[in-house]
């Protein structure tokens, strides 16, 4: 085909010549799919526009400053019924929030060990975590939020039977009560030590690995950044006081009164979401940590270091790099999946603006935008701050 | 999607279907739920067969969508649904923002409380700090907000998306008090492990007249809808019921509401553009108001529903159907 | 030993058994269970756990259950166990969703059909695999005509709408077509993101980060309440049908990013040898870079496919009866309220079947396609 090409290039027509020529093709293209796509997206803003006008609605945010009119039991803020639609949805993000960064804490821990299991020399707690890890990946993330849900409001006792840890905290079926601390003006001195404390751990770090580089000589850098974050602060509360009042729940008529109060639908949305997402963090530690070469280990002992010591400078800092792009991706899976909370009534982004508010006032276009441009934007700042963190401890490569 | 072109013509469009797509909910008994064999049953139900023999003439002709209480009148607007009966509560901002014609009411109702008689609580007043399951998407987790605001006493909402999944949880005893429509309380009661475990509080705090509804646009399958609500209610008054209604319809008979009604006199159904046999096919699919309510949500049921406020006019209720004349 | 009693040459001495306390039994718990402190806690720990756990759970579903019986009531008159007679009793209802009685074997039938297209697949030694292949390819089409029936060509089926379709069913018709479909969308999209073309690859990484920024559930919410108003007037479609083409869409988000994996894996020289033999782009992907890459990614490929699979139960919080959403329905009936546990237990034992199959197949697949190039 090619030699009849050459041959005679005066017969071809325009268009096959042009077809032929790779950048006008690749021009060619594109301009032929920016149309379709833009086409597209034309078509369905105009229907939209022919939709609403037939049935007489506008798009507005106008909603957002009207009252709600619904409670919310769960709230991080102040909020009422008489509270705007706005204020609602705030509730929802910070619930949503609350969830997603207890649910990563609690994940991480407890995948981390499970990785940990999975490679440990012992047959039954080898075994146990593998069938864990079976059971949890095969099982929608649905059924297990609405089984730990049932678990946790059919097994633990009415506000009358309340497990009662020392009279100041209470667990019942409608939530853990808990005293609540309430702050004294002299409390600010120890948050301020809290925070010079975490300063100084920035620094000393720095500061301990240049000794280190320099001289060889080794501080216990983790003990003493512990002691300056925790017991400085802890230190200087005791000496001023303990200026703190605890507000401590009481039962009263139907439920505990005053205190704090962590509810069922948040524990079950978080244990079960934690439960699930660390089966497949188990699986990634797992993998990440058999990658590393054994010769690495073999290396570091040979140099003289502990099994600790190669564990913590070794091992593990190669291992995080196999581990982190698949831990960000079960970190979003955790944020997202949050929306599952709508099946248990625990108040997140989908239910308030998304559902509540989206029902009582009728406007499907607004609310689901604002619900999908929230995801996308919390998605995005995740991704931001683990590819961040991916590339700091990248291997720097030569 | 409510298309000018497609919404002039809902009765068109179903006669073509040879179906009538009835939205109703995924499941409340008495009222509209599946039945072993998939078959849909209650009170709605019949609501949505007598429309679908008054226009088709075949009351089996009736594909039911089930719906949540966020979906169900995106259902009814964007076409999918015919018509809606869905213990819906007719309110002014579903007429006019929602762009709904809501049919004549087919039931009475107002919010109440479920209570275990345990409790030793007597009036909705004494329920300071109580934990409510509510069904979300609904009138209802207004009204108790409402209500609770006014009289000033605190409490702890549960939000479930469905109303199984609220009583799940009421009967699981996450909740001390179940609030709903006091038609749904009673069939709830009743499907509760030991119904005499628990009461309604005498408080009703809402007005909740339930009607079917259709998209906003099309008067004349309004009209269709509108007018076999109150055949059947009218059939009633009458005495016309299932087991007559052949035999009365057969030939012109001495009362002239009958008449009218069963097309043995008059045009009516040619009026709302139908036959003259509509009525006729409606009451003898489903059976006269009374009748479809006995049989669903009635006393003898395990709903155990007294007719109340949904008794004839002359009887003491409120139902009133306009004239057919 | 004597030593004295026999010489020996060197390397002539014959293989000693090992020492007794290296081998059998008592040397493997003491290896596996007991060989350190710590060990030995977690040991005890887990032999308490499994104590506690095992023994009530095995009484509940089999010892005290019930496994016949009218309603509820006549379940807890029997034992105090799960009551199974609820599953039993619905159980055409969990299968089937609302399809008509008469029509099941329709349901049946593609059912067979659906094993038989996925042997060729699966299996590359069956008989004939070529035809098999073209059959499975047709398949979703088949099936698709069997369950909706209707009119073609000489053949007449009753038709059913989508809204009677349910139970295990409703799974298979989302699971199945999600994954049919979201591995061809999947590689499109995966190489539209690696495109030289500026346009289809900034297309191609807004729609996947858009897909992959947002949660299922929202993407069903629009389909049932937003996606009518961007079709033109007077049309609509099927509710099934959206949520079908928004499992299939999001599926192949997330299908396109374990592909684009694949694709990165294969070093450049893969295209560059190709380019230099003539092969034009798209035969250059057929025959060179796919292969490699789809390869590769197979373990993910899987995992996405079980994702997509557990996911078909969201469908439940728009409406559509999945065996969850019949299992709730179920439960508003008087006779049988409150069993919630018997019916998640159920449908989870369904779930983690299908899904733990998927996944062993996925490991056999990986060993047989491992040609040594691992490095």
């Amino acid at each position: 085909m090619n030699e009849v090409a050459i041959a005679q290039p005066p017969q071809r027509n325009l268009v096959s010549r042009l077809w032929n020529d790779k950048e006008t093709r690749s021009v060619i293209i594109q301009v032929i799919a920016f149309a379709a796509i833009f086409a597209f997206f034309f078509a369905m803003v105009r229907n939209a526009i022919i939709n609403l006008e037939a049935i007489g609605k506008d798009l507005s945010l106008g909603f957002l400053w009207q009252p709600a009119s619904y409670d919310i039991s769960q709230s991080l803020i102040d909020y009422n019924s008489r509270d705007t639609h706005f204020r609602a949805m705030i509730v929802g993000i910070l619930n949503t929030l609350l969830v997603a960064v207890c649910g990563i804490i609690l994940s991480t821990i407890v995948g981390f060990l499970l990785g940990v299991f999975r490679l440990s020399k012992n047959f039954l707690i080898n075994r146990l975590a593998y069938v864990y890890i079976e059971y949890v990946r095969n099982v929608p993330v649905l059924l297990h939020i609405l089984l730990v849900h049932g678990l946790i409001v059919h097994s633990l006792p009415l506000p009358k039977n309340a497990v009662n840890v020392s009279d100041t905290a209470f667990l019942t079926n409608r939530g853990f009560f808990m005293p609540k601390p309430s702050m004294e003006p002299l409390f600010w001195g120890v948050i301020i030590l809290f925070m010079l404390g975490i300063a100084f751990t920035f620094w000393f770090r720095k500061y301990a690995k240049q000794v280190q580089d320099a001289t060889g000589k080794h501080y216990p850098v983790f003990w003493i950044c512990l002691g300056a974050i925790v017991g400085v602060p802890l230190l200087a509360f005791l000496v001023l006081g303990m200026p703190l009042t605890w507000d401590i729940p009481e039962l009263s008529g139907f439920n505990f009164k005053g205190g704090m109060v962590i509810r069922p639908e948040f524990i079950a949305l978080w244990l079960a979401l934690s439960l699930y997402t660390a089966a497949f963090i188990g699986e990634i530690v797992r993998a990440g940590i058999t990658a590393v070469n054994w010769g690495q280990s073999e290396a570091s002992y040979a140099l003289g270091l502990s099994r600790s010591r190669t564990l913590s400078l070794v091992v593990i800092p190669q291992a995080m790099r196999i581990i982190v792009p698949p831990l960000t991706s079960q970190y979003l899976n955790i944020t997202k999946n949050s929306s599952l909370a709508i099946a248990i009534g625990y108040m997140d982004i989908v239910a308030t603006i998304g559902g509540i508010s989206l029902n009582q006032t009728g406007r499907e276009m607004e609310c689901m935008t604002i619900v999908l441009l929230l995801y996308l934007t919390f998605s995005l700042l995740i991704s931001a701050f683990m590819n961040w963190y991916n590339k700091r401890i990248k291997l720097v490569e030569r | 999607m409510t298309a000018m072109t497609a919404q002039a013509a809902t009765l068109d469009d179903v006669k073509a279907r040879g179906e009538l797509n009835c939205v109703v909910t995924t499941g409340v008994a008495g009222f509209a739920a599946p039945d072993e064999n998939g078959r849909w049953e209650g009170f709605d139900v019949d609501f949505c067969r007598a429309v679908a023999a008054a226009v088709l003439g075949d009351a089996e002709k009736v594909k039911f969508i089930p719906t949540t209480g966020k979906t169900r009148f995106t259902v009814l607007n964007s076409g999918e649904g015919d018509i809606l009966f869905r213990n819906t509560t007719e309110t002014l901002s579903r007429d006019a923002d929602l762009k709904l014609t809501f049919l004549p009411v087919n039931y009475y109702d107002g919010q109440g409380f479920l209570i275990r008689k345990e409790l030793g609580v007597n009036s909705a007043k004494e329920l300071d700090g109580a934990s409510i399951c509510i069904q979300t998407g609904t009138t209802t987790e207004l009204n108790l907000a409402d209500f609770f605001r006014v009289n000033n006493i605190s409490y702890e909402p549960v939000a479930i998306e469905t109303n199984e999944e609220g009583i799940a949880n009421y009967s699981a005893n996450r909740c001390d008090v179940y609030t709903t429509d006091a038609s749904g309380l009673a069939s709830t009661r009743a499907a509760l492990e030991d119904p005499s475990a628990h009461i309604i509080l005498p408080e009703i705090i809402s007005k909740e007249p339930l009607a079917g509804a259709v998209r906003q646009g099309d008067e004349q399958w309004a009209d269709i809808g509108k007018w076999v609500v109150n055949a059947l209610i009218a059939a009633e008054e009458a005495g016309v019921t299932q087991a007559n209604v052949a035999e009365l319809a057969a030939a012109a008979g001495d009362n002239p509401d009958i008449n009218r009604l069963l097309g043995t006199e008059g045009n009516m159904g040619e009026m709302l553009g139908l036959d003259a046999q509509w009525a006729v096919r409606a009451i003898s699919a489903v059976g006269n108001y009374g009748e479809s309510f006995n049989r669903h949500i009635g006393p003898d049921t395990p709903i155990g529903l007294e007719r109340g406020l949904n008794a004839q006019w002359k009887d003491g209720g409120i139902l009133y159907a306009a004239p057919i004349r | 030993m004597n030593e004295t009693t026999q010489q020996y040459k060197p390397g002539e001495h014959p293989d000693l058994p090992p020492p007794r306390n290296l081998v059998g039994p008592v040397a493997w718990v003491r290896d596996h269970l007991l060989s350190s402190p710590t060990n030995i806690v977690l040991t005890f720990l887990c032999v308490w756990f499994l104590i506690k756990v095992i023994p009530p759970v095995l009484d509940w579903a089999f010892l005290d259950a019930v496994f016949t019986g009218e309603d509820r009531n006549a379940c807890r008159a029997q034992g105090d166990g799960a009551c199974w007679a609820f599953i039993s009793e619905r159980f055409k209802l969990f299968t089937y969703g609302f399809y008509p009685e008469s029509e099941h074997w329709r349901v049946n039938l593609a059912f067979i059909l659906l094993i038989a297209a996925l042997v060729p697949i699966l299996y590359d030694k069956t008989p004939f695999r070529k035809y098999g292949l073209y059959f499975s390819a047709a398949y979703p089409f088949i099936a698709g005509y069997l369950l909706l029936g209707g009119d073609f060509l000489f053949l007449s089926l009753t038709p059913v709408p989508t809204t009677q379709f349910g139970g295990f069913m409703l799974t298979l018709v989302v699971g199945i077509t999600g994954i049919a479909f979201s591995l061809p969308i999947g590689i499109l999209l995966a190489l539209g993101r690696q495109s030289k073309l500026p346009i289809i690859k900034v297309f191609c990484v807004a729609f996947i980060e858009f897909i992959r920024g947002v949660p299922l559930i929202t993407l069903l919410f629009v389909a049932s309440t937003m996606l009518s108003y961007f079709l033109p007037p007077g049309s609509n479609f099927d509710l099934l049908l959206r949520v079908l083409i928004m499992v299939t869409l999001f599926a192949s988000g997330y299908m396109a990013e374990v592909i684009r994996g694949g694709l990165q894996a294969i070093p450049k020289g893969q295209t560059e040898a190709a380019d230099a033999m003539g092969l034009k782009y798209w035969q250059s992907m057929r025959l060179i870079v796919l292969p490699q890459a789809l390869k590769i990614s197979i373990p993910g490929i899987v995992n996405t496919f079980i994702g997509l699979y557990k996911d078909t139960t969201l469908v439940i919080i728009i409406g559509l009866l999945d065996p969850l959403g019949i299992g709730r329905a179920s439960l508003s009936d008087t006779k049988w309220t409150g069993l919630s546990n018997e019916v998640y237990l159920f449908v989870a034992i369904f779930f983690f079947l299908s899904c733990f199959f998927m996944s062993r197949y996925s490991l056999y697949l990986e060993k047989k396609l491992e040609t040594g190039h691992k490095r």
